[in-house]
């Protein structure tokens, strides 16, 4: 009976061994291993033997040779499953480099990217976003803002105007809006201070293109009225939208200037940290005829105004050589960015 | 305004023009008030081999018109030719010579050269190509009597010198003056100023011009000086040499010094001959429309009855009020006797008739921002003292005319400062008593006591009329870099409005759907809108660069097809942009109907791809709109677009842009397009989406297509498969159109598949049929025919 058990594991062994593939496995564990199995057999026929001691014998030996089945099918199962699926995984290969162009998200115009940043910016110090027109009566564009008709600093806005003729106004009073201020009025006029506000918007100036000029442009200006604001409330804001906007190791500074609706008036300069200068834009305290001009009293209420491109900041951060390009609308540059 | 430092040096010490830390602090100081360097240019560096030579002839050539051949001593003993294009020189002048060899500051060396064969021995050299300022237009003649062959430097009596170009704000009138700008900078860099103090006796038998200003708001004084003994020479050297450096051409004594008081003293002024003076006065009036008068720089003008005209006794004009002189009445050789006027412009008016004419000078640029008007006094006599030094008879005649109207500005004008409104404004805490310390040094004299003080204003700032002025000066004495940094401490939070976050989404949905933001000229050419199939009507520009950038765009459309255009001209198609901008339609109102749009256009693809972009844009805003194709748009393809219905409110269009409207623009492709009026799409006010709870049912679906007319709309169908199924329908989409064999001509298939689930229990198939029927039901009345 031990002969006969040890060559029936012999065999189950070398059966084991030549299987190739999971489905062998399966069916010899289903012939050795399985509850009619070939072991199983063997085992019901211990009954027949005439000793105890033959029995106990025989029955290790059968035992020994049934876990040492086990053993060789879990062990050659799991070799098998290894290499077939290595085998499936090797025969499902891709060259990632055969790369065709899949659909891409669009890409917003640089002006937008620098509006949008701009703005996110300045909500970020506590402004809210006003927008106004840009067409525009000749009172707000001008007049509210310190320009009555005739004033000579109105030649330096090169002005474009357009043919609409107000109902009982007069012809070449309405204009293509030359900066975003007069929505800095049309603010003052329809809400109560305070007034912490930035208006970005579209810009027109009679300006010959050319890599640094256009006659259409944008620009972002911002507008604090409040009680008790000073001119140190002004340096202190362009100071922390330097930082935030540019990056902690710039610095700014006030230096003066005149724009007839300020006064007093400041160009702003923003300082690299390599010790560089930027000249970014123009700003100073509300002029009190603008703020009279508003209805408000320049003794109870003060303010702040400030304002510059947006185009020359997309430019400068992508180093756009000419503004031109900017507009042209070609894939090549608007894929650029 | 060019500020030489060795000038200004003669109103104050304010720096070594060769220390550069020096020159430094002064162009600082000049920031620090308001006066932005542009640059600061070291000059009188003399360029080696350029010597004194005296003309000894002149001679044209036959071939040669531009040019003459001259022949010149430069005291070596022998003559040298050379071709020179100057028309400025005659025999026996002296002139600068650049021997062969020497190399010239803008880099070009002098070399023997030939012109018809005939070589050049050298070159004669004008102001600019010496370095001595921008003068080009002639030869920059040397001194008689200068030593031949002594270098021009030594000839000139150069010496190293630095040119600071400062941009003069409109605020700062007086600092079109050396003295006007020495004031201000002394007072800020701690140093004595010296304003001049010309002396020269006002003697001489009375002599009077008669003055007559007919238009006095225009010109409010004219004062008009007779001065004899006049010999008309070249100025000294130094003179000269400043005039160069600041960019005037020397011409003779008279000329020159007029000019030299109006840089010095920002009094602009005129010398007439009082021998050619008609009837020996002036009259001062407006022009009649369409008169006449030939300008000094040589060109006939005519004016408008806006202009102010200077003329004589005879009402014959002889100069633009403030602006240009006649060429008539311009000082000759031998004049002896000047009539010299000084005056008041008003600066509007000035202004206006420089917009007008285009005529510019730098007299009517000062008089555009205000000239002191009772600096004539000092400036005439500073004006003698210095013509004195080349004409020794010379005689200032009293009884010198001084007309002056109603409009004449006070010399004493005062405004009350309240210390507290500076400290409200500037964040300071100055009390009252600081001040005259930092106003007196600057001309404006602080009076009284207490908290507010009357301060007289200085007669050359006429800027200044406001309290707000005052500060404006205190904070620039002050110093802007003291007044401190802080924040204000707003009780308010920043953020965008709803509108805003909307068009942030708008923009996003659309960048995710792969189409690219584009930025079209707003400004159209005439007939580009009739071009895209768009109403003509426009609003224009009317003072336009150029006239095919003239009208403005009433739709975003033929800016993105004209994007397309050019794209497609650089072999780039199936391009997809969109735009959000501004539209401008005419209306009657107070201004133009001008409202925010969105335009989408998508090349090489066809009207469904527009529909699909909508639909994604109005889930993720959150409602919907009709897509009503009986109603086709303007410049649309007929069968293919649609009017966008939301209400009654037409919101936009959808669908392809029509192909004589493609063609139009020399587009190839398809393209599809969708149109929005963003005003109402921002606008409208949606609820958050709400709730609904997922079912743990497992849900069926259900595949049924239709057989129907192509006249009716699928939307009609959808509708109805929504109506027929009930309430167990969660979802119905169409996944397939089919024409063709199977289906009968002029009808297509409509596969939906619908998605079935009921809240509480499992579906049997009896439910299922019971839609089935329902449906087949509903779309029967319409039309349609469940296909088995």
């Amino acid at each position: 009976m031990i002969t006969e058990i040890t060559a029936a594991k012999v065999a189950a062994l070398a059966d084991i061994d030549a299987a190739a593939t999971v489905d062998e496995i399966v069916a010899l564990t289903t012939r050795y291993a399985g509850k009619k199995g070939e072991f199983v057999g063997l085992k019901r026929q211990l009954g027949g033997l005439d000793t105890v001691d033959e029995k106990k014998a025989a029955g290790a030996a059968v035992n020994d040779a049934m876990s040492a089945v086990d053993a060789a099918l879990g062990e050659r199962r799991s070799a098998l499953e290894s290499a077939e699926l290595a085998a499936r995984v090797e025969g499902e290969r891709l060259d990632l480099t055969e790369f065709f162009s899949a659909p891409t998200r669009g890409h917003a115009h640089l002006v937008t990217q620098a509006w949008e940043r701009l703005e996110d910016v300045f909500v970020g110090l506590g402004f809210t976003v006003a927008e106004g027109p840009e067409i525009e009566t000749d009172w707000h564009n001008f007049e509210a803002l310190n320009m009555p008709i005739g004033h000579p600093a109105r030649g330096e806005w090169d002005t474009l105007f357009v043919d609409h003729v107000p109902p009982g106004g007069e012809p070449g009073t309405t204009v293509l809006r030359t900066h975003t201020s007069p929505v800095q009025i049309r603010t003052m006029l329809a809400q109560e201070p305070p007034i912490y506000i930035v208006a970005p918007g579209r810009v027109f100036r009679r300006d010959t293109p050319d890599a640094t000029h256009m006659p259409v442009f944008h620009q972002i200006e911002g507008l604090v009225i409040d009680r008790n604001i000073t001119m140190a409330d002004l340096a202190g804001t362009i100071d922390a939208f330097t930082k935030a906007y540019f990056g902690p190791g710039f610095n700014s500074r006030l230096r003066p200037s005149y724009f007839p609706f300020t006064e007093p008036s400041a160009e702003f300069d923003i300082q690299r940290p390599d010790g560089s200068w930027i000249e970014l834009g123009g700003s100073g305290m509300v002029h009190p005829n603008v703020l009279r001009a508003c209805n408000l009293d320049p003794d109870e209420w003060s303010g702040f105004a400030f304002g510059f491109g947006i185009d020359r900041m997309a430019k400068e951060r992508h180093g756009v050589g000419d503004l031109r390009d900017m507009y042209a609308d070609d894939k090549r540059f608007v894929e650029q960015f | 305004m060019k500020i030489l430092l060795s000038w200004l040096n003669d109103y104050g010490d304010f720096g070594d023009p060769t220390d550069a830390a020096a020159v430094q602090r002064v162009a600082d100081a000049l920031t620090s008030l308001g006066l932005e360097v542009e640059s600061v240019d070291v000059i009188g560096e003399t360029v080696d081999g350029v010597v004194a030579a005296r003309i000894n002839r002149l001679e044209g050539h036959p071939d040669a018109a531009k040019v003459q051949r001259v022949y010149v001593d430069a005291g070596d003993g022998k003559e040298r030719h050379v071709w020179c294009g100057a028309d400025n020189i005659s025999e026996g002048d002296i002139v600068p010579l650049a021997t062969l060899g020497t190399q010239m500051p803008n880099g070009m060396k002098i070399e023997r050269r030939g012109i018809l064969g005939i070589d050049s021995e050298g070159m004669l050299c004008s102001a600019q190509e010496l370095g001595l300022g921008e003068d080009h237009s002639g030869i920059r003649l040397l001194p008689t009597g200068t030593l031949l062959g002594q270098p021009y430097g030594e000839a000139l009596g150069l010496s190293l010198d630095v040119s600071i170009d400062a941009d003069v704000t409109r605020n700062l009138p007086h600092c079109f003056g050396y003295v006007g700008i020495a004031r201000d900078l002394a007072a800020k860099m701690g140093v004595d100023f010296r304003p001049p103090t010309p002396d020269f006796a006002i003697i001489g038998d009375g002599r009077t011009t008669p003055v007559e200003i007919v238009d006095g708001d225009r010109c409010t004084r004219f004062t008009s000086t007779v001065i004899s003994g006049v010999k008309v020479k070249p100025s000294p050297e130094w003179m000269a040499n400043r005039l160069t450096a600041a960019g005037m051409r020397p011409i003779s004594n008279v000329v020159d010094v007029s000019n030299y008081v109006m840089l010095e003293l920002n009094q602009p002024n005129h010398a007439y001959d009082l021998d050619t003076l008609g009837g020996g006065g002036f009259r001062i009036r407006l022009a009649s429309e369409g008169e006449h008068l030939t300008t000094l720089d040589g060109q006939d003008r005519a004016f408008g009855a806006d202009d102010l005209l200077i003329c004589d006794a005879n009402d014959r004009p002889i100069g633009v009020g403030g602006i240009m002189g006649g060429l008539d009445s311009e000082i000759s050789d031998d004049t002896t006797t000047v009539a010299l006027e000084m005056a008041w412009f008003s600066l509007v008016g000035i202004g206006q008739t420089v917009t007008r004419t285009n005529l510019r000078s730098e007299a009517s640029t000062r008089f555009e921002r205000g000239v002191d008007p009772h600096g004539m006094p000092l400036a005439v006599v500073r004006f003698a003292e210095l013509l004195s030094e080349t004409c020794p008879d010379l005689v200032v005649h009293a009884g010198g005319a001084d007309a002056q109207s109603s409009d004449l500005l006070p010399a004493e004008r005062t405004v009350a400062v309240r210390v507290d409104a500076v400290n409200r404004v500037l964040g300071t805490a100055l009390a009252a008593d600081d001040l005259p310390g930092l106003l007196d040094p600057i001309g404006y004299t602080v009076t009284g006591v207490g908290e507010t003080r009357a301060v007289v204003l200085p007669t050359w700032r006429l800027d200044s009329t406001a309290e707000i002025d005052v500060v404006e000066e205190i904070a620039k004495h002050y110093g802007y870099d003291r007044l401190g940094s802080s924040v204000p401490k707003s009780m308010l939070h920043g953020g965008l409005t709803e509108r805003q976050q909307r068009r942030r989404l708008v923009r996003e949905v659309l960048l995710g759907l792969g189409i690219s933001e584009a930025m079209p000229n707003p400004f159209l050419a005439p007939g580009t809108l009739a071009k895209a199939g768009l109403p003509a009507q426009a609003i224009s520009i009317t003072n336009p660069l150029v006239a095919e950038e003239s009208v403005l765009r009433t739709s975003l459309r033929p800016g993105l097809l004209e994007a397309i255009a050019y794209n497609e001209s650089h072999r780039q198609k199936g391009l997809s942009l969109f735009e959000i901008g501004h539209v401008y339609p005419p209306s009657e109102s107070e201004l133009p109907a001008e409202y925010e749009a969105l335009t989408v256009v998508l090349a090489g693809r066809e009207a469904p791809a527009a529909v699909a972009v909508w639909r994604e844009l109005t889930t993720n805003l959150g409602f919907g709109a009709r897509v009503d194709q009986s109603k086709v748009p303007s410049g649309l393809h007929a069968t293919r677009s649609a009017t966008l219905q939301a209400g009654k409110a037409p919101l936009g269009a959808v669908g392809e842009v029509a192909p004589e409207v493609l063609a139009a623009f020399d587009v190839t492709e398809r393209v599809a397009i969708l149109e929005v009026n963003l005003d109402e799409l921002l606008d409208r006010k949606t609820k958050p989406a709400q709730w609904k709870q997922t079912s743990r049912q497992p849900s069926s679906d259900l595949d049924l297509a239709f057989a129907m007319n192509n006249d009716i709309p699928a939307e009609k169908l959808e509708k109805a498969v929504r109506q027929g199924a009930g309430k167990l329908l969660v979802d119905v989409s169409l996944f397939d159109v089919y024409r063709g064999t199977g289906v009968a001509d002029g009808h297509r298939s409509l596969a939906y598949r619908l998605r079935l689930l009921a809240a509480d229990r499992t579906l049997t198939d009896a439910d299922i049929a019971d839609v089935r029927r329902g449906v087949e039901a509903a779309a029967t009345k319409l039309g349609a025919d469940l296909r088995s």
